[in-house]
């Protein structure tokens, strides 16, 4: 669908140059939410502006549908970006114009009868749930209602991609829930693949199939969202990973390690797939004569997959914490926590 | 030395009629030089729709020489240009060109500031949906910008009030030139008074109604 075939992007200013966009390779399937994520500068929005032409690449070319965008002639490329919705950060609504005119605004520009646009406008603000703002100018409306009629405009030409530009970054945690909800929905009612950047791993976690981090214009790391977020290579990403998923051992615990006074037995438990549903901890102190206490640890879900991350202190006779070991690593991953491992 | 002024107000009926008439006249034709110009100077910018180096520099250096030159100055220096237009180079007619060539780059230059004032992401948002420029300009540019541009328009035509004084110089008439040539050489103090007065009123009316059309346009 979307192909980034070594795109290089730099910026020429007084003499010196900036890649932007450093040999970028990256495919995005038809009906994928892929997400990619950096730090502010990484390069992140001069990629997406790649997709529709609003920024022209250096080297190497963006294909949708094997087609070269650059190839293409001014005409041509209008035409193609209407099949290209985008939304914005600042939502970039027309502030001189009411909910309804600017979700007609881009069906408008392109000359549809305004029978057309009736019928299309009334049918996409009822998917967004804004059918009783038709009326409402864009001041007169929250941020994520606003965000709404951004996505309501992006989707009335029936757009193949819809590219968002850190569309929840300027919202609260809720109301960028709802946002994510309505942005599934987009995918799932009307098959349209979606290429979203973001700084925000939740976001990331939340709503994308697939997941490319990015740093210093270069894409370091991507995959599935279950294989970046249960096993981050880069650095850069465990450091993204780590914001929305707690596997860092903290000081409390380090503390109880240092204790001289007794030896203590503690073990990160790393849980994936089917083991979650297990009662595994609940086995091993019946089944052996150990006591189990959970120290600190999380269990959540990545694309519907149940994934996590305990520790736990084994008490009990030495020989019982041994085949409660040996039991545990037939079914789970068991990394012993030291005084100085991570 | 004192003035009949019953014998007076038929002058300042007249001088107010010329007034308005130069500002008025002068504000349209000014408008028509000065908008396309201030939409020229934001589309050819750098970095702009229709980026144009040269185009751009040329534009900026006209609009700046006609601005340098003090319009008393502009007035008489363009007196046979003024002939050549309206075929006389006295009268409220021939202030009015003057007028117009110091008031349009003016006018340029606030429609410049108006244009720039659009969210560059709106613009980018139109790009994006597949406009024109042409489309951009007149469906996204200027609506945008009207309630900052009809602010402007106002204070081009309060400026215009201004200039028109001078106009006496080319027997253009008008409150100015009563003001100046009655109650400033032959101190008769109180047709100054109320020639002023009288223009402090029409700038009162003219920035009232700028006022409320703008922020008519605001509040939809």
């Amino acid at each position: 669908m979307i192909h980034f075939d070594h795109v290089t992007k730099v910026y020429e200013s007084n003499g010196t140059s900036f890649k932007a966009v450093n040999d970028v390779e990256l495919k995005v399937e038809k009906g994928e939410i892929f997400g990619v994520i950096g730090f502010s500068g990484a390069g992140k929005s001069t990629l997406i502006r790649l997709v529709n032409l609003l920024e022209r690449p250096t080297s190497g070319s963006v294909l949708l549908n094997d087609r070269d965008m650059a190839s293409l002639k001014k005409s041509e490329l209008r035409e193609q970006r209407r099949k290209i919705g985008m939304i914005f950060q600042h939502f970039n609504l027309l502030e001189s114009k009411n909910v309804y005119h600017n979700v007609a605004f881009p069906l408008s520009l392109a000359g549809v009868p305004k029978k057309e646009i009736d019928s299309r406008v009334t049918e996409i603000l009822e998917f967004v749930g804004l059918s009783d703002k038709s009326t409402q100018y864009p001041d007169q409306l929250s941020g994520g209602q606003k965000q709404r009629v951004g996505i309501a405009r992006a989707l009335a030409t029936s757009p193949e991609i819809l590219l968002c530009d850190e569309a929840t970054s300027a919202l609260d945690p809720e109301t960028t829930k709802s946002i994510l909800d309505l942005l599934k929905r987009v995918r799932d009612e009307y098959n349209i693949t979606i290429l979203m950047i973001t700084h925000e791993m939740n976001v990331i976690r939340e709503v994308c199939d697939q997941v490319a981090v990015m740093e210093q214009g270069q894409l370091i790391e991507q995959g599935t969202i279950f294989d970046v977020f249960s096993n981050p290579k880069h650095q850069t990403t465990k450091n993204f990973v780590r914001t929305v998923m707690q596997d860092e051992i903290p000081e409390s615990i380090l503390r109880l390690l240092s204790d001289q006074e007794r030896s203590r037995h503690i073990y990160r438990i790393t849980f994936v797939n089917e083991t979650t549903g297990e009662p595994i901890l609940s086995r091993v102190s019946k089944g052996f004569d150990v006591e189990v206490n959970v120290l600190h640890g999380q269990i959540t879900e990545l694309q519907g997959v149940p994934f996590g991350n305990l520790i736990v202190e084994l008490q009990g006779e030495q020989s019982e914490i041994l085949k409660a070991i040996h039991y545990l690593q037939t079914s789970v991953q068991l990394k012993e926590v030291t005084a100085h491992a991570g | 030395m004192q003035v009949d002024l019953h014998t007076f107000w038929p002058k300042i009926l007249e001088a107010t009629n010329e007034t308005l008439l130069m500002v008025g006249i002068a504000l349209v034709f000014a408008s028509l030089i000065g908008l396309p110009l201030g939409v020229a100077l934001v589309v050819t910018r750098p970095n702009g729709l229709l980026q144009n180096g040269p185009l751009f520099k040329v534009l900026n250096a006209i609009v700046n020489f006609f601005r340098s030159i003090p319009f008393i100055i502009l007035l008489v220096a363009i007196l046979p240009i003024t002939r050549l237009i309206v075929g006389t180079s006295i009268g409220t007619a021939a202030a009015v060109v003057p007028l117009v060539l110091f008031s349009g780059p003016f006018i340029a230059r606030l429609v410049e500031s108006s244009l720039l004032e659009v969210e560059p992401g709106v613009v980018e948002a139109t790009e994006a949906m597949g406009a024109t420029s042409w489309q951009i300009v007149f469906r996204v540019l200027i609506p945008e910008a009207l309630s900052s541009l009809v602010l402007n328009i106002t204070i081009a035509a309060i400026g215009l009030v201004g200039a028109s004084a001078m106009a006496g110089f080319v027997g253009g008439g008008g409150l100015g030139d009563l003001a100046i040539a009655y109650g400033y050489q032959r101190f008769e103090t109180e047709v100054m008074i109320i020639t002023v007065l009288l223009l402090v009123v029409i700038v009162q009316v003219i920035q009232t109604v700028g006022n409320q059309l703008s922020r008519k346009i605001r509040r939809h």
